[in-house]
């Protein structure tokens, strides 16, 4: 973990406006969350919908993309990568670093604001829930951003067609692509917590906890090996 | 400073079908090199091999003897500054060059990088953000990160443009002295002169390939005395052309519908030469162009050479 790189990750980051515009987004869950309660509406009839689908299956996922694609996709895009490569450091502790702020970031914006949603619908333990939900999808959902930055040069639409086509879609018609479906990991988690209606995870907690660190190890050691081998556009003057 | 070699042994990369470079062999020891060769010519993709941001396609390239190639550890010898303008606009020179610094792992960031920024004289503006600099600012900043480490290696890809004469002219002394105090510097650029002004050792890339290497005075007389082609516009074509085939400096003359082309081995004589013949034969001369002044046809000269 370089301290360097990390503070400059997170100053160019928090200089982004596509990560600025998102921001609002968790605090649209807690915004639903009391107007719903405002409204009497029962916890198990919104719970659902607001917290799972909009705070799990869309929030989450999607702060993680901005975040996650702009920790490095953003600093390859604008060529600023060489001046950290131009360095002797480890590959390794670059996107160590970086995958920290990413996780770190991720997990800060979503969880506190999935667990405060949680704690309205009056029962704790959908809180607590979430929160760890969040925290858990924000490493898996990180480690696989940082590697599609280093795999594609198109991170931002090929991680939207996962969360969007992958888990949105296909995860609700066939079960089984839900055993590579990070949102089914954070789901399992987060209802096992939980321990309530409102929240319904399919996967088993174990092979959720499983899965989502060898999306996170497995993301970095792409994220590694690929940087080793960087190379930039081959443009001649 | 302990002088490190830059050695490039048949270096070949190509993309796809393109060839960038082809089979270039060279060695790069203390003092400044330009890297001369019109757009296109394959420099920065020579520069990128070198400074380990490229793989090459066949051949070696070495710093200090070590390959460049998947090899961080290079960079402690090596300081790089790439053409394309990349610098963290929010931040300020005092602060890029500190984390530059800090990266390298410096006993004293800070020191170190109050000196670097000295050198290139951002000491005034270097607590404003970089966003707000001019395009030489930004460069001059970019060379002072680069520098920072005090390398014995310093790559610079195109480090003149956007810069204002004043500043090209300190640029030039600070990476003459650099090269004095026995720094392997080497700087791409496709302008002649700013390549005159700088270095006495040049190597002249041409479509990858290496077209000249060695002593710039002596290359730089094989571009003079190159022929010049030059059209002529006049009121009496026929009778100038004459007129023209006794002048010493021209070595041919063709006449035809558009007007007259002439071919002059020195450029100086002919150009001196034409306003007196023209007169003498009573010829008013309405038009002269020189018809290969373009640094390409300069260069494709070289290479014919």
């Amino acid at each position: 973990m370089n301290i360097t790189i990390a503070s400059m990750t997170l100053r160019g980051l928090f200089g982004r406006r596509r990560f600025l515009l998102l921001l609002p987004l968790p605090l649209l869950v807690i915004g639903l969350a009391v107007l719903c309660e405002a409204l009497n509406a029962k916890p198990e009839d919104w719970g659902g919908p607001v917290l799972g689908g909009l705070g799990l299956g869309i929030t989450l996922p999607l702060m993680a993309l901005i975040i996650g694609t702009g920790v490095l996709g953003a600093e390859i895009d604008d060529g600023t990568i060489t001046h950290i490569l131009a360095k002797p450091l480890p590959r390794s502790e670059i996107i160590i670093s970086k995958l920290v702020v990413a996780i770190l970031v991720t997990a800060v914006t979503v969880a506190p604001a999935l667990g405060i949603a949680g704690l309205i619908t009056g029962t704790a333990s959908v809180g607590y829930g979430l929160a760890a939900g969040a925290a858990v999808g924000a490493c898996a959902y990180s480690g696989l951003f940082v590697a599609m930055s280093m795999l594609t040069r198109r991170p931002v639409l090929l991680g939207l067609l996962y969360v969007l086509i992958w888990e949105g879609i296909l995860g609700n018609v066939l079960s089984g692509t839900q055993k590579l479906s990070i949102s089914a990991y954070v789901a399992a988690v987060a209802d096992k917590i939980a321990d309530s209606e409102i929240l319904s995870g399919s996967l088993g907690v174990p092979l959720s906890l499983i899965m989502s660190a060898v999306f996170l190890v497995g993301g970095t050691l792409i994220a590694i090996n690929r940087l080793r081998s960087f190379s930039v556009a081959g443009e001649t003057s | 400073m302990t002088s490190v070699n830059v050695e490039l042994a048949n270096v070949s990369c190509w993309y796809g079908n393109v060839v960038a470079v082809n089979d270039v062999t060279m060695t790069l020891g203390p003092g400044v090199t330009g890297l001369l060769g019109p757009n296109g010519a394959g420099k920065t993709t020579l520069l990128h091999m070198m400074a380990g941001f490229l793989a090459p396609s066949r051949g070696t390239v070495q710093v200090g003897g070590q390959p460049t190639w998947r090899n961080p550890g290079v960079y402690r010898d090596l300081g790089l500054v790439s053409e394309r303008e990349a610098a963290h606009g929010f931040l300020t020179a005092r602060q890029f060059v500190e984390a530059s610094a800090k990266l390298h792992k410096l006993p004293d960031p800070r020191a170190a990088a109050a000196r670097a920024l000295g050198l290139v004289e951002m000491t005034d503006a270097q607590d404003r953000r970089i966003e707000t600099y001019s395009k030489g600012m930004r460069q001059r900043t970019r060379v002072a990160a680069a520098l920072v480490h005090n390398p014995a290696v310093l790559l610079l890809d195109e480090p003149f443009n956007g810069m204002d004469p004043r500043q090209r002219l300190h640029m030039m002394d600070m990476l003459d002295e650099l090269g004095r105090q026995g720094r392997t510097i080497l700087f791409s650029s496709h302008i002649l002169e700013e390549v005159e002004q700088v270095s006495g050792t040049v190597q002249v890339i041409v479509a990858g390939r290496l077209a000249a290497s060695g002593d710039f005075r002596t290359i730089r007389r094989l571009m003079t005395n190159r022929p010049h082609v030059f059209t002529i516009h006049s009121s009496d074509d026929r009778r100038l052309a004459v007129a023209l085939m006794a002048e010493e400096s021209v070595a041919g003359v063709e006449l035809d519908a558009t007007g007259l082309t002439v071919r002059a081995g020195d450029y100086g004589t002919f150009t001196r030469a034409l306003p007196k013949i023209a007169t003498t034969s009573g010829v008013r001369v309405r038009r002269v162009l020189p018809a290969d002044e373009s640094l390409e046809s300069v260069f494709s000269y070289l290479v014919a050479a």
